[in-house]
């Protein structure tokens, strides 16, 4: 009878770092070559970045104007009302972390306020950040002074935030048992997605002023929110169609017979369900509409990748490109990959497609 | 949602007219029409007015007026030209960089979303990170390092990189060998149809044969050597050689001859394909992870080899599940061509931005992109409607 000790180990080439190595870089001959050829790849790749960060390039072209990067040309003497925004969005950040985390259970109506709390804080930011004309506390800052990762994160969320009601009616529309709304609202769906982002922009941007009766006059940063209201708004109906169409129809059966009336099965059976399941395609959504937002560089506001250029064409920085599009770069990777990420923990965490 | 209760039949003369479902359907029908009319005629005066403050008309002739205004590349163009004429380049251009923006990005996409399901630790990690930093940001910002901080800073044409094979990188772009067309170009090419014939004959000869004995046949390894036998055959039968390489070379400030491509056309292509490639990637890792596992055991089971599952059982699963999204891809980097305006590559949004820049006419310019982009949007989508139904027919 063989005792445990005396049980045969494994071969030292399948265990251990050997072991590691043979499974998972050379287990054919194929395999061997590809790893080889991916060495040599990252070697190379490697190599002339860090070479060239270390040595040739001039950061201090991103130090020098990093606050020009994060608010543009706003005035530097109200850079607090930046900040009380900010920190107001973290403080709620991190409420909602509290009340939906593991310890989430004991503060039930605390969720309440917390939503609340989100739902207030997007007017408060607008107020603070535009301010009133004539007086002295929060003295008026025009849109044309907004600018950098300020502006992109505004147009993003003032975006997302315009276009939800504008999706979830389009959606409703769409899936409307009257045929002439059914139309129109397919037809604004479609018409919207077969064209680039550019020509609704280009579109807001010189067609708006032609629409509007004279002597209204619409700054060049709220035509831009509203072309990418008008955009997104036909991908959310979409997104929310889908919603729409995975609740089941015994739901909506069901909440007839209890006596709803159809407005009360809309918005109480069927509407929380259909949007609980399109949160994460929203947040989706969401991030590549704060990518998009870069498109504004085409009808000239000053968002942080227009800041890039303006920087670029500074005379003591002159051709700096590299490191200023890449420093760019990295703040919207930083951005998108925090919230895909958060956005994966969030699909985990509501259980799509599991229930 | 037709909705009959049996109140509204049995007892249909007490219930007023304006609670029957059928009147309120109609009415609320009408009043939304009206509704639409009414703000689509308020904007449609307010735009007529303005138009006409600005002393602007609605047509369309000012196409016929000479443009006057250079394009970088395209079709054969003269500033004399008229405007349609330079939309026209413009519309070709897309479709240029579109197309083999689309054939490029495929490969891409498939070559990675089978790397990222490599058993390979450092193809797989490679993969990863590739597909994670593409799509994490802007396709603007990454247009912006190709074009202004790769490509432009290239060394200039004189000390331009040589690669292997004649291909020549500068900052005026690249400059690529081409075959062109010899005298004897012509019986070649019959000479090739005729191989394709062979080709396609064998292949159904040999489908025959596996479909009577149930052996496999190798139909693709039989038609491919066919054919490239015959091909071969063929170019040594003509007389000279079918085809000629023009090789680019040094003539003055800029490579002649051979294929040039412009820095613009580079950075355009690079931008979108790398971007798109990574959209497709995850497209196809995810369409291959839905087949179930159960269906490669059970190919295995059955006595298939690695690249019979492959071919005859995970593909064409996997096939169904990618050909909606990859058509959405592909719609998406024919309209995130329109980028181009950002670097100066003049597809049909930049050169209808300068002619909307000359003559003022927005609407007439703003109607001829969307239609553009529409009728290649539905071209694209009815194209890939068709395969998708191939693809899906074999659904049992």
């Amino acid at each position: 009878m063989a005792t445990i000790s005396e049980t045969v180990r494994p071969p030292r080439t399948s265990v251990g770092v050997l072991g590691w190595l043979k499974e998972n870089l050379f287990s054919t001959w194929y395999n061997a070559l590809l790893t080889f050829g991916s060495l040599g790849l990252i070697y190379v790749v490697l190599r002339g970045i860090i070479t060239w960060a270390l040595t040739g390039a001039r950061w201090d072209v991103v130090t020098t104007n990093l606050t020009l990067f994060l608010i543009g040309p706003f005035p530097r003497d109200q850079v607090w009302r930046v900040w009380a925004c900010v920190i107001v969005v973290i403080l709620l950040g991190g409420l909602s972390l509290v009340a939906w985390g593991p310890l989430g259970r004991r503060f039930k109506t605390a969720r309440r306020w917390v939503v609340i709390g989100w739902l207030l804080s997007f007017p408060l930011t607008i107020v603070l950040l535009h301010g009133f004309g004539g007086n002295s506390v929060l003295p008026a800052v025009g849109t044309s002074y907004w600018g950098g990762l300020l502006l992109t994160f505004l147009l993003a969320i003032v975006g997302i935030v315009a276009s939800f009601p504008l999706g979830v009616l389009l959606a409703l529309g769409r899936r409307s048992g009257l045929p002439v709304v059914r139309w129109f609202c397919t037809l604004y769906i479609e018409l919207i997605r077969g064209v680039p982002l550019v020509t609704v922009l280009f579109m807001a941007a010189i067609m708006l002023p032609l629409f509007l009766p004279e002597g209204v006059r619409v700054d060049k940063v709220l035509r831009a929110m509203v072309g990418f209201t008008l955009f997104t708004a036909a991908y959310i109906a979409e997104n929310v169609r889908g919603g729409l169409a995975a609740v089941p129809l015994g739901q909506y059966e069901a909440a007839r017979a209890v006596g709803l009336s159809g407005v009360q099965v809309m918005a109480l059976i069927v509407l929380p369900q259909a949007l609980r399941a399109v949160i994460p395609p929203i947040v989706g959504q969401f991030i590549s509409l704060f990518k998009d937002t870069s498109l504004v560089v085409i009808i000239g506001l000053l968002d942080l990748l227009n800041i890039a250029k303006s920087v670029v064409a500074q005379p003591q920085f002159m051709g700096l490109k590299r490191e200023v599009y890449l420093f760019v770069a990295v703040i919207y990777f930083i951005f998108s990959y925090a919230m895909s990420y958060a956005s994966r923990r969030l699909e985990v965490a509501l259980g799509v497609g599991e229930r | 949602m037709a909705h009959k209760s049996p109140v509204s039949t049995m007892s249909h003369r007490a219930v007023p007219f304006w609670r029957d479902v059928r009147v309120i359907r109609i009415l609320s029908q009408i009043a939304f029409a009206i509704l639409v009319a009414v703000v689509a005629g308020l904007l449609y005066s307010n735009m007529k007015r303005g138009l006409e403050t600005r002393g602007l008309g609605g047509s369309f002739d000012f196409l016929r007026l000479e443009a006057g205004f250079q394009i970088g590349e395209g079709i054969t163009y003269d500033p004399s030209d008229s405007y349609a004429r330079a939309f026209l380049v413009g519309v070709v251009n897309t479709l240029r960089v579109t197309i083999v923006g689309i054939a490029l990005a495929t490969i891409l996409g498939v070559v990675m979303g089978v790397a990222r399901l490599s058993t390979n630790w450092l193809v797989n990690k490679i993969a990863t990170v590739y597909v994670e930093l593409t799509r994490n940001t802007p396709l603007l910002v990454q247009l912006f390092v190709w074009y202004f901080a790769i490509i432009l800073k290239l060394p200039r044409v004189r000390e331009s990189i040589a690669l292997p094979g004649s291909i020549f990188i500068s900052n005026r772009g690249a400059a690529l060998p081409w075959p062109v067309p010899t005298a004897s170009f012509r019986p070649w090419l019959y000479g090739l149809i005729g191989a394709m014939t062979v080709a396609v004959a064998l292949w159904i000869v040999r489908t025959r044969g596996e479909r009577r004995t149930g052996r496999p046949a190798f139909n693709m390894l039989w038609i491919g050597a066919a054919f490239v036998a015959l091909a071969i055959l063929d170019w040594f039968v003509v007389p000279g050689a079918p085809l000629g390489l023009d090789k680019p070379s040094l003539q003055g400030w800029n490579y002649q001859g051979g294929l040039t491509l412009t820095p613009e056309f580079v950075a355009m292509l690079l931008g979108l394909v790398m971007y798109t490639g990574a959209f497709i990637a995850e497209v196809v890792r995810a369409g291959i992870q839905a087949v179930p596992r159960g269906q490669i055991e059970a190919a295995r089971a059955v006595g298939l080899n690695e690249t019979q599952t492959l071919r005859l059982v995970i593909f064409p699963q996997a096939l169904r599940v990618i050909v909606p999204p990859l058509t959405s891809q592909y719609l998406n980097l024919a309209k995130n061509s329109s980028l181009a305006i950002a670097i100066g590559f003049p597809d049909l949004f930049n050169v209808a931005g300068t002619i909307f820049n000359q003559t003022g006419r927005a609407v007439q310019v703003i109607v001829m992109i969307m239609v553009s982009y529409l009728i290649m949007s539905l071209f694209t989508s009815l194209l890939m409607n068709l395969y998708n139904r191939r693809v899906q027919l074999v659904e049992r």
